[in-house]
């Protein structure tokens, strides 16, 4: 096998004595798509803050191509090519669903410091982030704030913010929770795209089994912020632990 | 042209562009139209408050960031001009040294306090700029050896910005004097001052500081360095304010405590910004020239009107000269709450 893309050793935190996530050691590849599953409070989004550096590990580090991310700030983890997409829709509610979109181009383009030039001139940004726009099937809200937006579409959004960044690690933590059933395709397709390019690396957290067995790779089950289970979808699947667990009850619901 | 020149942040309402367009045509030919020692010292006010409004919108409206150090940067750039002058004599070379001295200091001192406070939480920022800001006055009036203390220092300026200074005879009455010079002085540079911050907050960094303002998690995480730009802001509102200071003082010809320091002014500032409509640089102009106009013409209405109803009970006492303040309370309160987005906000509603 080839060096692992993202890895964790050891990864740990906890919050006063409870330990949130425990001990996980895990290495993914680039061009695979692992999902991550575990019945509510297993640790999955605590997992997620980790990597990505919203809260700092207690113990163990997570390493990006084989360099230590220990310290770096969320910031820098992101330019280092860690992207996410939050569960709880994380936006900039009073600015239009276009400039949502443009301020994460504008960062990858690296013009933020850029004081001088006027903003609506960048044309190759708005652009940019319009093609992302027509991807997602928001470009009619183009122009509204995003307060005003209907849940869904701001669920959509969420998920554009990330594929606008284009990170080498992509993150997405329930994307298609509180979606209609109209809606959550669009979102699903995207992730299929991107894992057809087989270049980037994506870690998904859903709960929907069909979905699961459709896209991942690998799962990776965590249960009480501990890693349970990891292995190909058919084997994990069928194992005793995720069986007994809670993911019975999840396939009887398919 | 207009849409280069304004950053394409157009007015979007006609009625703020004839309110600003007014405002623009009066401050311009101020000395002509209102020809007065009282009425041209209001313009110059005017225009001062306008960019020092303006650069205290750039962090507080778009960069979100609560300051009140914004006096003491004013002070910095207005005791610059007048120290330059006094130790390096009259002349334009004092003039610009000492407002590009006080604009250096002004942007150190901003970003050692940013970088110290803005690491941890915003609202610690507030609270350490009132300490230094506090720290500072007390500092300005003690050292009065170089100070003036609480007297202030007057000082000269260059010839050709007195009154004694004569390039013409008159124009539409007007003397053509140094006064009529250091007017315009002060005009053109509160104009390019503020035009430049337009640029700046429509510029790609402006951007980034409204993403800030609103989700400073998010930004963070689409890779902005957030610290990074709210310690840039910091620094570049303090220059900018220390700028205005300079032209104020180089109008007056005199800084004290009082007419640059003060928390007054600091609750003027906020006032302006607030009853103009933050996040919007143009408010700025509008809450500049409405309050500076009523601080100096509510106090003679009140007292007009007041003699006006003489007889009447209550009334009268009610509208005594000396209740202006109050009344600017109200109004201030009243505008708040009719106005929660400032003028500015509300014109562009309608
Ligand atoms: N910042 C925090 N402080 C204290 N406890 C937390 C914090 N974040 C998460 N937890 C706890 O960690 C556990 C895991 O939460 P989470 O990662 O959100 O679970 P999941 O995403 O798998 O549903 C939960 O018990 C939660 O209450
Ligand atoms: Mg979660």
């Amino acid at each position: 096998m080839t060096s692992p893309i993202l890895a964790t050793e050891g990864l740990t935190v906890r919050f006063g004595g409870h330990v949130a996530v425990d001990a996980v050691s895990c290495a993914f590849q680039t061009g695979e798509l692992t999902a991550i599953v575990g019945p509510n409070g297993a640790g999955k989004t605590t997992y997620f803050n980790l990597i990505s550096g919203q809260i700092p590990a207690s113990a163990g580090r997570v390493l990006l191509r084989g360099r230590d991310l220990s310290g770096q700030s969320v910031s820098q983890r992101t330019r280092a090519g860690i992207g996410r997409a939050f569960q709880l829709t994380n936006l900039f509610p009073n600015l239009s669903v276009l400039e949502n979109v443009r301020l994460v181009v504008q960062s990858n383009a690296g013009q933020g410091m850029n004081l001088w030039s006027m903003a609506s001139r960048h044309a190759e940004l708005t652009e940019a982030a319009e093609a992302i726009l027509t991807r997602v099937r928001l470009i009619g809200n183009r122009d509204q704030t995003v307060s005003e937006l209907s849940h869904g579409n701001q669920r959509k959004l969420e998920v554009a913010l990330l594929i606008a960044l284009d990170p080498a690690v992509y993150m997405f933590d329930e994307p298609t929770a509180g979606m209609s059933v109209d809606e959550a395709p669009v979102v699903l397709d995207l992730i299929a795209e991107l894992k057809e390019q087989r270049d980037r690396t994506i870690l998904l957290v859903e709960h929907k089994m069909d979905v699961i067995r459709t896209l991942a790779d690998r799962i990776i089950v965590l249960h009480n912020g501990a890693l349970a289970a990891d292995g190909d979808p058919a084997t994990v699947m069928a194992s005793d632990v995720v069986q007994e667990a809670y993911m019975g009850r999840e396939l009887e619901d398919v | 042209m207009i849409k280069a020149v304004l950053s394409g942040d157009m007015p979007r309402s006609v009625v703020l562009a004839s309110i600003l367009g007014l405002i623009l045509f009066c401050l311009a030919l101020a000395p002509f139209l209102f020809p007065g020692v009282r009425t041209v010292d209001t313009a110059a006010r005017i225009c001062v408050f306008v960019v020092l409004v303006a650069s205290y919108d750039l962090l507080l409206g778009y960069g979100g960031i609560v300051s009140f150090a914004h006096t003491m940067f004013f002070g910095i750039g207005a005791y610059g001009v007048a120290l330059a002058s006094t130790h390096l004599g009259r002349g334009f070379d004092a003039l610009a040294g000492g407002a590009l001295a006080g604009a250096g200091v002004a942007a150190a001192l901003a970003f050692v306090i940013g970088l110290f406070s803005l690491r941890v939480r915003a609202i610690f920022f507030a609270m350490i700029t009132l300490a230094v800001a506090s720290a500072v006055a007390v500092l300005v009036s003690q050292l009065s050896g170089l100070t003036g203390g609480e007297d202030g220092l007057t000082f000269q300026t260059p010839r050709e910005l007195g009154p004694a200074f004569k390039f013409g005879d008159e124009l539409f009455g007007v003397k053509l004097n140094g006064k009529l010079l250091s007017y315009y002085l002060v005009f053109t540079g509160s104009l390019i001052l503020f035009l430049l911050m337009l640029r700046v907050v429509n510029s790609p960094f402006g951007r980034v500081l409204q993403a800030i303002r609103e989700n400073d998690f998010r930004a963070e995480a689409i890779g902005y360095r957030v610290v990074r730009y709210r310690v840039a802001a910091t620094c570049l509102s303090a220059a900018v304010a220390a700028l205005a200071g300079s032209l104020y003082a180089i109008w007056l010809r005199y800084v004290g405590p009082d007419t640059t320091l003060s928390m007054e002014i600091m609750i003027d500032i906020l006032l302006m910004v607030v009853i103009g409509g933050m996040g919007t640089m143009y408010g700025a102009v509008i809450g500049a020239t409405v309050l500076v106009l009523a601080q100096n013409y509510l106090q003679n209405l009140m007292g007009a009107a007041g003699s006006a109803i003489e007889g009447l009970p209550v009334l009268p006492q009610l509208l005594d000269a000396d209740r202006w303040l109050l009344w600017l309370g109200v109004l201030f309160i009243l505008s708040v709450y009719f106005f929660p987005t400032g003028i500015v906000g509300r014109l562009r509603r309608s």
